[in-house]
């Protein structure tokens, strides 16, 4: 069970959109946008740092649900929200922080793209790819 | 698509005639019914003057749509690809190989085409009509397609097509992917290739360096494509991801946006036949050893092919060998040889001068072989080195071009395809200083290949055939390269007779030229042929000290044999 969003500022809403299974994912949503808050916080709070590089966040752990959110927030205050379902007790930091790099490379791809303007859904078949390949391999 | 197709057609204006010929024929496929009257009328005209008034063709391709015609060897094939593509397993690589190797058999193809005119969706039918009519015989379909034909080619052209149907079968036996060379859409030919560089010039004079994003996503926008698949197809040329696209890039994402233009889907990842790598060496090989091959590489490879089959002769043979086991994609370049052969017999195409030139030499080289076969360990060797040149060391001597005298090649490249095609392409700006003198060894070059080859039947001496042999094996080794052809004959011209055909061909310069030059534009421009020559001679050392290497071996296996034929004696005595 996974799920990855990448909003952007500012308005923050989602480029791109992206669960393995099908069902239950209106309230994923509802909890990526709700842990965006929390993300915008913490980008808040890290005044002087503004290099981010990683943000774990294990905040939003509901006793039923028991999954995990993480978030990852790029220099250009990209964010990267990625849920996943703690009965994937396999799943390290170090996995969490390799997918989030696998993701921002993939954007940064992106953003190569003369024909992308930033603030378009993502469309790109390449980055789908890549997401699709990263979630079988948690799954 | 009305707009498309007067977007390409206007486009491509500028085009190779056969490349424009190609992408309408994909358009023809892709387009919808007011698409086929237009260029049906263009067809019209194809069997008319395509074999007699090829020159005038070819000069008429820019500024007409009768600029389609000239690719017409490249209809079939063009016509064949789309099949192949439509149609995954049906014999495609019968037909698509039989239009490659058979451009004569275009004419044919211009009539099926009518038939597939009217159609869209038909297309595909009259395709599978296309091939029940010519039948599942290779050969039978070839010999259909040369009935099929106006009857300008004659019994040459027929030879030419069976042997190319033979060096065709022999072809299909390798599943290389140069096999698929017809099949495969993905694959640039060299006019396409040649027509792409071009583009990037427009957009960004030094050949070695990129073209930035903004810029490519203006020139790509043209294309009317929409924004998402332009934005796919960057996505897959644009390998190393930096935002800007080199010369192979480039290429890659200008072949997909006309495959896409003309109908094609676009691949998911990029295909073989346009990753960087794969261009690169291809295309810096034009670039860079332009000033060895030209046309030559057609004519020759065909003229090696006919040889082959004709005359299986030594030298050939041994040229063929050695030319394809230098050559990583040597099938690659006996296809682009036979079509360049083919292209030879049929319709020389921009470059039509030089494959008349070609033609006469070709039989020049019938006439000399046997003299030439007495030279040919020198000639063949000149041959080898100049055929070995860019594969062996492929980088080196790239780099040193690219390096020492990239701005010259390129402005030499240029500068070829100015002369050559300026019948049908709109001249680089004129304005650039250093082109004139350029401009004049390019013209000195070309006026003195007319010479030379005017002059090689009448002499018989060991120059010319020695000189032909190795232009002409040149082009087995090398993937066509006419202008390039030109260069080389001018390099060795010089060699030849530096001073006297360096002179010969200033006053022939500026006779053809109407630009003033200055002397010293002209000191200029015989100083870099000079340079040009040293670094040729260079690399036909390294290839001379290879080739004796292969010698040595080729004689180890010679003593190993004759032992072995001796022990086997004693035993059959016995």
């Amino acid at each position: 069970v996974l799920l990855s969003i990448i909003c952007s500022p500012p308005q923050n809403y989602p480029l791109y959109i992206r669960s393995v299974p099908t069902e239950n994912e209106l309230k994923f949503h509802y909890t990526v946008h709700t842990s965006l808050d929390v993300v915008d916080e913490k980008i808040s709070a890290m005044g002087k740092a503004l290099v981010d590089q990683r943000e774990l966040y294990l905040g939003l752990l509901y006793p039923t649900e028991d999954y995990k959110v993480y978030g990852y927030v790029t220099n250009s205050k990209v964010k990267f929200v990625m849920v996943v379902d703690s009965s994937n007790t396999a799943l390290r930091d170090n996995e969490i922080r390799s997918m989030f790099r696998k993701l921002h490379n993939s954007y940064t791809d992106i953003m190569c793209n003369p024909f992308y303007n930033p603030g378009d859904r993502i469309q790109s078949r390449a980055f789908d790819n890549m997401v699709n390949s990263m979630m079988m391999q948690v799954c | 698509l009305p707009q498309i197709t007067e977007v390409c057609g206007a486009k491509r204006v500028g085009y190779f005639g056969p490349a424009q010929f190609y992408l309408a024929l994909k358009l023809i496929a892709a387009a919808q019914s007011g698409f086929p009257v237009r260029i049906e009328s263009i067809k019209n005209e194809l069997p008319l003057p395509r074999f007699p008034a090829l020159k005038a063709d070819s000069e008429a391709w820019y500024g007409t749509p009768a600029e389609l015609q000239p690719g017409k060897f490249q209809l079939p094939h063009a016509a064949l690809e789309k099949n192949s593509y439509k149609r995954t397993d049906e014999g495609d690589k019968q037909e698509a190989k039989s239009p490659s190797m058979s451009p004569m058999c275009s004419p044919p193809a211009s009539p099926s085409a009518y038939q597939r005119v009217p159609l869209t969706y038909g297309y595909g039918k009259s395709r599978s009509g296309l091939e029940q009519q010519h039948g599942a015989p290779y050969e039978v379909r070839h010999s259909a397609h040369q009935q099929d034909g106006p009857g300008n080619y004659g019994a040459k052209p027929a030879l030419a097509c069976s042997a190319l149907n033979q060096s065709l079968s022999v072809e299909q036996e390798q599943q290389d992917s140069s096999s698929h060379y017809s099949d495969d859409p993905w694959r640039i030919t060299e006019e396409q290739r040649d027509y792409y560089i071009n583009q990037f010039k427009s957009l960004q004079p030094d050949l070695s360096s990129f073209i930035s994003g903004s810029v490519a996503k203006n020139f790509f926008t043209k294309s009317k494509l929409p924004i998402p698949e332009l934005s796919h197809i960057w996505e897959l040329s644009d390998v190393d991801c930096d935002g800007a696209l080199t010369l192979p890039e480039f290429c890659a994402a200008f072949h997909l946006v006309v495959a896409r233009k003309n109908g094609y889907q676009l691949p998911e990842t990029l295909p073989e036949t346009l990753l960087p790598e794969y261009l690169q060496a291809a295309s810096l090989k034009p670039i860079h050893d332009c000033t060895l091959f030209g046309s030559y590489s057609e004519a020759l490879p065909g003229a090696q092919q006919s040889r082959d089959f004709s005359r299986a002769e030594k030298t050939s043979a041994e040229e063929a060998p050695a030319s394809s086991a230098l050559l990583p994609d040597g099938k690659k370049d006996d296809k682009q040889a036979l079509k360049g052969s083919a292209a030879l017999k049929t319709i020389p195409k921009e470059f039509q001068h030089l494959t008349m030139k070609t033609v006469a030499q070709e039989s020049n080289a019938h006439r000399a072989r046997p003299r030439s076969r007495s030279y040919s360990s020198t000639s063949l060797e000149d041959a080898m080195k100049k055929g070995e040149e860019p594969p062996t060391p492929p980088p080196r001597p790239q780099k040193s071009h690219s390096r020492a005298s990239s701005l010259d090649l390129n402005k030499i490249f240029q500068q070829n395809t100015q002369a050559v095609r300026s019948g049908w392409l709109p001249p680089p700006p004129p304005a650039l200083p250093p082109r004139p003198s350029v401009s004049q060894t390019e013209q000195p070059s070309e006026v003195e290949l007319h010479p030379q080859l005017n002059r090689a039947p009448a002499q018989a001496e060991e120059n010319s055939p020695a000189k032909k042999e190795v232009v002409l094996a040149q082009p087995p080794s090398k993937p066509a390269r006419r202008k390039l052809r030109t260069e080389a004959q001018g390099l060795e011209t010089p060699e030849l007779s530096p001073t006297v055909s360096v002179t010969s061909a200033l006053p022939a310069a500026k006779t053809h030229l109407p630009v003033q030059k200055q002397p010293s534009k002209q000191k200029r421009a015989i100083q870099t042929a000079i340079r040009k020559n040293k670094e040729a001679n260079a690399v036909l050392a390294r290839l001379n000290s290879e080739l004796q290497q292969q010698l040595k071996e080729v004689h180890k296996e010679r003593i190993a044999l004759e032992t072995q034929l001796e022990q086997l004696r004693p035993v059959t005595v016995l």
